[in-house]
């Protein structure tokens, strides 16, 4: 769950990190009321991905009337896809320096890691590559969290290599202690895998402040950040219902299922992600194209396999599903309830082609058979199969 | 011989009363797997098929000596009974549930660490060591003792290369699920360094996927250590697009990181056998065991 610009800046804000003053409009008029209080502003849509300033999506204005047709524009924007449901209006900053400051899950380390760097307001990434000597790192003790000294190393580290902020080093690191500190509450209160301050302004007073802000949740932590998520969910669908996300993936998400949608005309189930991964990469190996990814996971019951089905076919360029299980924590049986209520409630007519093995695959293959439906129990034979039946369906 | 597990080990279930828990268990029995004990806060003092349920980790230890512990429980409680285990002087703990909070496994993995016990997954299959021990959910009729160590990422896939290689007539030592989260416990090295001490094992599978750079590790650990035993790895995704969570949390490719090119490389270069399929899998491990696909 990504939140947005203004979102990620209230629970910034709410943690007692400053961000400039802004107000949010999601109409033109409200952006004009906004300039009208705030005076000279900058209009920012709100949509959870990057390269917004490139696509037109900000505009710097210095009336409310200004600020109501640049407001009118672009909410009426689509960027990459996401329709602006909304816009953030905010006051400018003076900027003395732009740093960098962000907090995200280290895998390799397998914990977080706190990232600090005097060359902000450009990618990270960026930044890694061509001056990796800018870049620190600090690793806390995630029971500890971390402790002002580390964060002090961390600070100077970052700053070794500015000479221009050299007069201000002192107070720059106490602030930036004060600032790591209730940034990584932020990132843990909130299940964060991304936390991030780019860039993270010096003004000529010396405040730091946060003029952008990214946050991702945790997909598993959902269930702890429900008001979040809330808060999120009205704008992410607008009037006409889109979210600007992948029409079949959103219907997927609301169904619980794993989906992701591919260009191709195979519909793909299986149960496992190293399995489903495996059984697209098979029918690709075969000469077919996958339609989608679908992982039923373990454990599924015949109803979520009905459900899968059904999902799958909702795409109209799918012309053939392969289903391939591997009982685990699945079972054979359920699975094949599955299947054969799928197809008889749902008339289904498209080939399927379903190889089965593993726990209870005696039962799920007879059920199969007197449903006359013929598992298969090579994988490579039923992509084949399948790769076949969907080319022709004779 | 085998690794972590034998007919030895005195077997914890955590989550014993659950749906999963309590199918699983008796799969694990039927399999012959010592089930000691199983813990259900609130039920304890009740038993289930025999087996004797007790509130705490520490009580069941107490009274059972169990030294391993399969868990069971759901996501938001998963991360604490980890650590109730590991604190309670269990000496490997093996984590099926899937969907726990990572930084809730970021503090979990840690606490173990801190033990010095060890941790299996979470979000993984679990681990067997044939007609002597089995926990987590693995299939149980596919396994054969044999020479062939396997380790992999993904459940499913670990099953179907156990099956693969058991109709090519070679067995495993044992068979262990690390999982397809982004943090876990034991990881590629960690499982390697036990099949590298145990002689019985003479080839290892490794069962890879897109995501993270743990098979990038592998493979160069295994060319700093000079591990001398033959390894075929698999891996997959290889058509999976970029920034796309592919059903396991780990299994993304971000940016430049985590593609099924760079871990095959990687491995080609440490001197592994790539297997394209499962079937490749079984003909070259039979060809490194110099026998024949029987």
């Amino acid at each position: 769950m990504k939140l947005l610009e203004y979102q990620a800046k209230q629970q910034f804000a709410a943690a007692g990190i400053p961000v400039p003053p802004g107000r949010l409009a999601r109409t033109a008029d409200e952006a004009a009321a906004a300039a009208q209080e705030l005076g000279r502003v900058a209009v920012k849509a709100q949509v959870p991905i990057g390269g917004r300033g490139k696509a037109g999506g900000i505009a710097v204005v210095d009336t409310p009337d200004e600020a109501r047709r640049e407001a009118a524009r672009i909410l009426a924007m689509d960027i990459r896809g996401y329709p602006v449901r909304s816009v953030w209006c905010e006051t400018g900053l003076d900027i003395d320096a732009e740093l960098y400051l962000g907090i995200t899950l280290d895998r390799d380390r397998r914990r977080l890691v706190v990232i600090f760097s005097a060359a902000g307001g450009m990618e990270i990434e960026q930044v890694a590559v061509e001056a990796p000597e800018r870049i620190a790192k600090l690793w806390p003790d995630p029971f500890a969290g971390p402790q002002p000294w580390e964060i002090r190393e961390l600070a100077f580290a970052g700053l070794a290599h500015s000479p221009q902020l050299h007069d201000r080093t002192s107070k720059l690191v106490s602030g930036l202690v004060n600032l790591t500190t209730r940034l990584y509450n932020v990132a843990t209160s909130l299940d964060a895998l991304t936390c991030e301050i780019n860039p993270l302004v010096l003004t000529p007073e010396g405040s730091l402040v946060a003029a952008d802000g990214k946050l991702e949740i945790d997909e598993n932590a959902h269930y702890r950040h429900a008001a979040v998520a809330e808060e999120l969910a009205k704008d992410e669908t607008g009037d006409d219902g889109r979210t600007g996300d992948d029409p079949f993936e959103v219907e997927a998400r609301r169904r619980g299922l794993t989906y992701v949608h591919l260009d191709g005309d195979i519909g793909c189930i299986g149960n496992g992600a190293g399995l489903t991964m495996n059984t697209l990469d098979l029918v690709k190996q075969h000469g077919g194209d996958p339609a989608c990814f679908l992982d039923i996971g373990g454990g599924a019951n015949a109803e979520r396999v009905r459900n899968a089905l059904d999902m799958v076919l909702l795409d109209p360029k799918v012309r053939g599903v392969f289903i391939n299980v591997f009982g685990g924590i699945t079972r054979g049986d359920e699975v094949a309830h599955g299947i054969i209520a799928a197809r008889d409630e749902l008339h289904i007519t498209k080939p399927l082609v379903v190889r089965m093995t593993g726990t209870m695959e005696e039962e799920g293959r007879r059920l199969l058979q007197e449903a006359g439906i013929v598992p298969g129990k090579s994988a490579p034979e039923a992509a084949a199969a399948i790769v076949a039946l969907a080319r022709d369906p004779k | 011989m085998s690794v972590l597990v034998d007919r030895n080990s005195r077997v914890l279930i955590q989550g014993i009363t659950g749906r999963e828990g309590s199918f699983h268990t008796g799969q694990m029995r039927a399999f012959g797997t010592n089930v000691v004990a199983g813990v259900s806060p609130g039920k304890g003092g009740t038993n289930q098929d025999g087996v004797p349920i007790f509130d705490t980790v520490a009580e069941a230890i107490a009274a059972t000596d169990a030294d391993v512990s399969g868990i069971f429980v759901p996501p938001p409680f998963a991360a604490d009974a980890i650590m109730e285990s590991a604190a309670g002087g269990i000496r490997l703990t093996v984590c099926i549930t899937e969907g726990i909070p990572v930084q809730d496994m970021i503090r979990a993995r840690e606490f173990v660490l801190r033990t010095r016990h060890d941790l299996l997954g979470a979000n993984c299959p679990g681990i067997v060591t044939p007609e002597q021990c089995k926990i987590g959910i693995i299939p149980n009729h596919i396994n054969t003792p044999g020479p062939v160590g396997i380790v992999g990422r993904s459940g499913t896939l670990t099953y179907e290369v156990i099956q693969g290689l058991g109709q090519g007539g070679m067995g495993q030592t044992t068979s262990v699920g690390i999982g397809g989260d982004p943090v876990m416990g034991l990881s590629f090295p960690d499982v390697l360094q036990l099949f590298a001490d145990d002689p019985e094992t003479r080839a290892v599978v490794l069962i890879g996927e897109i995501g993270g750079s743990d098979e990038e590790t592998a493979a160069a650990w295994i060319r700093k250590t000079g591990f001398d035993k033959p390894v075929v790895a698999f891996i997959s995704g290889r058509t999976a697009p970029p920034g796309k969570r592919m059903g396991h949390a780990g299994a993304i490719i971000s940016g430049t990181t985590g593609s099924a090119q760079s871990k095959i490389d990687a491995l080609t270069e440490a001197g592994a056998a790539i297997a394209d399929t499962i079937e490749d899998v079984v003909l070259l491990t039979a060809a490194r065991l110099g026998t024949q696909v029987g």
